[in-house]
């Protein structure tokens, strides 16, 4: 869903913000809460059923966890500082309801911020998991 | 706009309109007499859609009422256990396969390209196919309950319940028909993302587009991750049924557990696929009522793409007495918690606009305003059942009936029917009866919670569920009775609407333009509507353009803007980029055929016979739905047009092709691709996750399938894959000989590579009767060589193409798509060799 803005029929395309177009940005953040979900999930299964056994301690997968946790939470957080620069590129403010690049631009990068949030606070959700539990049992 | 806006009542001007008006509606005209039914115009297919989601919505709700009177009383003999057990079965799989999902589906083909101002969608005969496979599936699967035959083993056909408890076909009927039904429901996916991206009106950026439309493309995009799955599980449990693969069989390897997972990884997105285009239907509705924007538009988009991502963590909530670690019902638990944030953001957006504008009463404002008290109740005993603790004690008892009726019913049912209030005039020009409306809603709403709040309690009491009767005098008895009346009260309250509907309406006035005051480009429509949708496609500069722009119906009618006209007598509509919506082409869209009708009943008969274990005929079905499908494809797509380039209106000149990623017919390409993908990854999971509950998974020493078979496999596919995408750049250079010489010999490696594959488990004499090690090796296999088959196909009708002339250096949509096929092709191969062949020596 990128777009090279060299259509015709537009009166702003050169300006910068018509440059960069897509949506896939606002996906970013929620991948990385989806990424770390299945990571988290699939180390607590092998770890459960191959490593210590359904009766074991989870003792190095939480480590894991906490590590997959840390990571996924700076890449949300880079990504929400993407859409906070966007969302507040040159003048204007939400619902950047406007005809403009401009305004699609800062659209597409305050969506991408509320995402970002959404996601960092299902990541840590998740996360806590593994601080309350210790053992497969 | 052009000079003549100046002038509008210039006489001249008028007759050209009149002229325009004339020609255009030549090509959109509906079919006539028995004709009429090789329609695949949006409105028609759209309506036909709709009406048979709700037939099947009443039939499913007959069968719940007849439920409702097995369990009036204590120890009841209305209906007899077995009878019971098909009809709970039915009525949950197709409220579920042929109303929840479906109707959305038929809604948005209905009204998508009115709420972009588009003539259509761009794949018009998909959605007619879809349609056709949706009539043929569903009539099947609820079909069966007249010959006492019908599927029992509960809407989710767990195993071994369904494998070795039960017997009968019903479990085939419900997994060979709905899997038909599955491919129509994932071939409107892809119509109405190409939808939303593609043929939005020019101007109407992605932070200006109906937050109809975001629900929509996010909804589209769920489908292709979460039907695949059921799909691919669908597979499996049939090969089990049919063949005796063991692959829930515990006493040969198998696990029922990885039927549940597949299951569910399908069962829970689905709940929201089914809830978040009813929230749309809210979306729309509120602003309108409140005479007033929506209060964050962009949280609504949170809403809606972080719902569509969240739910996709929640499948194991249903599985949480199953046994996994604590750890992992944590995990699901914090998700399912999660998800009710964005779900909860929506609806005090909702409050906020209705609180923030001037809130003008209205019926379909009544049935949303009774969705969001029923939905809130049923979200609230949501988040108890997340917690695992409760869960475990609620788990199968009437409380989870209670829970999942106010979510479904509160969030989709009444949304629903508020859109129906809404909608009616956009399709038929007139409107429902306020008064009927009035009447229908509190008979529905009390009814409601008369029958459904009850269950909770009964649940808490311990009633279980699906149970066909329980004994006097546990405390079941008054609340069963209550829950009973209230049925039939609520069913009641559904007749009046249906009344409503269908009553006739000869008599009754059309419909004023515009009936709600809405701001979104649906209204544009004239009373009663006409069938090109739009009579010139606007430029929107507004999330509300009929509030915000001036003149433009006006200006709309008049034909000002684009494609007022159709000189060439061809159904067109502006093809436009995915962001900013800049026009990029001009798509003709095919008219009436029969070749869909022919196309859905053929590919029934591939899916409907082998139910009766008629494999022969089945195959015979397949192979000319194949062929018919080739013919359509040959004769209805990626065709020639009789000049590059052609004026569209304003000044501006598009294309009449495009092929590559500027083309619609690429992107399906593509979004199909990924559902395949998911299908995929789904039995590789089911490798993984056998690997992850055995020791010796794969056995040791292992049986086969070898490394050199494999690996000559994927060395040829590469060699295939290559000379196809060198097909593709000679193409475009228009060198014919290289062109025929590659492609040519790409179908000699295809072949090899599907006979290699084959040779790798055949020759070490993996039989997949035995474990399920071999039946899953096999599987992959299987799946891997039914797309070298289609693959090959594709090489060869390229050939064919560019041999009659169709296919040229410049008109070569064929050839782009084939190649992006083949990327996607070579990924299924090595990963296919990588697990069978690779994973054992790392493992």
């Amino acid at each position: 869903m990128n777009e090279r803005n060299d259509e015709r029929h537009s009166d702003d395309q050169h300006k910068p913000a018509a440059r960069w177009a897509s949506l896939w940005l606002i996906t970013v953040s929620p991948t990385i809460w989806a990424v770390h979900f299945l990571l988290c999930y699939v180390t607590a299964a092998i770890w459960c059923a191959r490593v210590v056994g359904r009766n074991g301690m989870l003792g190095d997968a939480r480590l894991l966890i906490a590590a997959y946790t840390v990571v996924a939470l700076v890449g949300i957080v880079l990504t929400a500082w993407r859409g906070y620069r966007q969302h507040s590129y040159g003048e204007g403010s939400a619902p950047h309801n406007e005809d403009s690049s401009e305004d699609r631009y800062r659209f597409l990068g305050y969506a991408t911020l509320l995402l970002s949030g959404l996601s960092a606070v299902a990541t840590i959700f998740v996360a806590l998991s593994a601080v309350f539990i210790r053992s497969c049992a | 706009m052009t000079d003549s806006a100046a002038h509008p009542h210039d006489p001249a001007d008028l007759e050209r309109q009149k002229a325009q008006e004339a020609r255009l509606a030549i090509p959109w005209q509906a079919p006539k007499g028995w004709r009429y039914w090789s329609a695949v115009n949006n409105t028609e297919v759209g309506q036909w859609y709709t009406t048979v989601a709700f037939v099947f919505f009443l039939f499913a709700g007959v069968l719940a009422l007849l439920i409702r009177t097995q369990l009036a009383v204590p120890e009841n003999d209305f209906l007899s256990a077995g009878t019971y057990n098909q009809i709970f079965t039915l009525h949950g799989s197709v409220m579920m396969f042929l109303f929840g999902v479906p109707i959305f589906e038929a809604f948005s083909i209905l009204i998508l390209p009115q709420l972009l101002g588009a003539r259509d969608l761009p794949f018009p005969r998909l959605s007619a196919y879809g349609f056709w496979c949706f009539v043929i599936g569903g009539v099947f699967v609820c079909g069966s309950i007249f010959f006492g035959v019908a599927p029992e083993g509960g809407w989710f056909m767990y195993p071994p319940l369904t494998t070795a408890y039960q017997e009968g076909i019903g479990a085939d009927i419900w997994l060979l028909g709905l899997s038909f039904i599955e491919i129509a429901s994932i071939a409107a996916a892809v119509e109405l993302i190409v939808g939303v991206l593609k043929t939005r009106p020019p101007g109407m950026r992605i932070n200006l587009i109906p937050l109809y439309a975001w629900y929509i493309l996010v909804v589209a995009g769920m489908i292709l991750f979460a039907f695949p799955p059921l799909i691919a599980g669908d597979l499996l449990f049939e090969l089990e049924r049919a063949f005796d693969w063991p692959f829930f069989d515990h006493t040969r390897g198998g696990d029922p557990l990885l039927w549940q997972h597949l299951f569910w990884i399908f069962g829970h997105p689905e709940v929201y696929i089914i809830f978040l285009p009813a929230v749309a239907l809210v979306a729309m509705i509120v602003p309108t009522a409140a005479q007033r924007p929506i209060v964050g538009y962009g949280w609504i988009v949170l809403a809606a793409v972080g719902t569509g991502f969240i739910s996709f963590g929640l499948w194991v909530h249903h599985m949480f007495t199953t046994g996994m670690p604590g750890i992992s019902l944590a995990f699901f638990s914090a998700a399912s918690e999660a998800v009710a944030i964005p779900t909860g953001v929506q609806i005090f957006c909702f409050l906020a606009t209705a609180l923030a504008g001037r809130f003008t009463k209205s019926t379909p404002m009544l049935f949303v305003s009774g969705a969001l008290a029923i939905f809130v109740l049923g979200g609230l005993t949501g988040v108890m059942v997340a917690v695992a603790p409760f869960d475990f004690q609620a788990h199968d008892t009437y409380f989870i009936v209670a829970h999942l009726h106010y979510v479904l019913i509160g969030g989709m049912l009444f949304p629903v029917t508020a859109g129906i209030y809404y909608f009616f005039p956009l399709r038929n020009g007139k409107q429902l009866s306020d008064k009927l409306g009035k009447i229908g809603f509190w008979l529905m709403f009390i009814g409601f919670n008369v029958a459904f709040l009850p269950m909770h309690f009964t649940g808490l009491l311990g009633m279980p569920r699906r149970v066909y009767t329980y004994p006097a005098d546990m405390g079941f008895d008054v609340l069963n009775m209550v829950s009973t009346v209230g049925a039939f009260v609520f069913a009641a309250g559904v007749l009046v609407v249906l009344f409503d509907v269908v009553r006739p309406k000869g008599k009754q006035a059309d419909s004023p333009r515009n009936p709600w005051r809405a701001g979104t480009l649906e209204w544009l429509a004239q009373m009663p509507p006409r069938n090109w949708g739009v009579r010139s496609i606007p430029i929107i500069k507004s999330r509300y353009p009929l509030w915000d722009q001036p003149n433009l119906m006006a200006d709309v009618d008049a034909g000002r803007y684009y494609l007022a006209d159709a000189e060439e007598g061809k159904r067109e509509t502006l093809i436009t980029s995915t962001i900013d919506s800049r026009p990029i082409q001009c798509l003709r869209v095919p008219g009436p055929t029969w070749i869909t009708l022919w196309a859905a009943v053929f590919t029934g008969g591939a899916f409907i016979l082998p139910t009766y274990k008629l494999y022969t005929a089945a195959l015979v079905s397949a192979a000319i739905a194949g062929v018919v499908i080739l013919a359509w494809l040959w004769t209805g797509t990626a065709q020639i047009p009789e000049k590059p380039e052609k004026d569209v209106g304003l000044g501006l000149k598009l294309p009449l092709y495009a092929s590559g990623p500027k083309s619609v017919g690429w992107w399906a390409m593509f979004i199909t691709m990924i559902g395949d993908m998911s299908a995929f990854a789904s039995l590789v999971f089911g490798y993984f996750f056998f690997w992850t509950v055995h020791e010796d998974f794969p056995p040791d020493p292992l049986p086969g399938p070898g490394l050199t078979w494999p690996l000559l496999a994927a060395g040829l596919a590469i060699g295939s894959w290559a000379l196809t995408l060198l097909a593709r750049h000679l193409n475009r250079r228009d060198a014919a000989v290289g062109f025929y010489l590659s492609l040519g010999l790409a179908p000699v490696l295809t072949v090899g590579a599907a006979a290699a594959l084959f040779a790798g488990p055949h020759l070490s004499g993996l039989d997949p009767t035995t474990h399920v090690y071999p039946a899953t090796v096999w599987v992959l296999v299987l799946w891997t060589l039914i797309h070298f088959g289609i693959a090959l196909i594709m090489q060869l009708y390229c050939i064919a193409r560019r041999a009659a002339g169709r296919m040229t250096a410049v008109h070569d949509i064929d050839m782009q798509n084939v190649g992006l096929f083949w990327h996607f092709m070579l990924i299924t191969v090595l990963v296919t060799v990588a697990v069978i062949a690779g994973f054992p020596r790392v493992a």
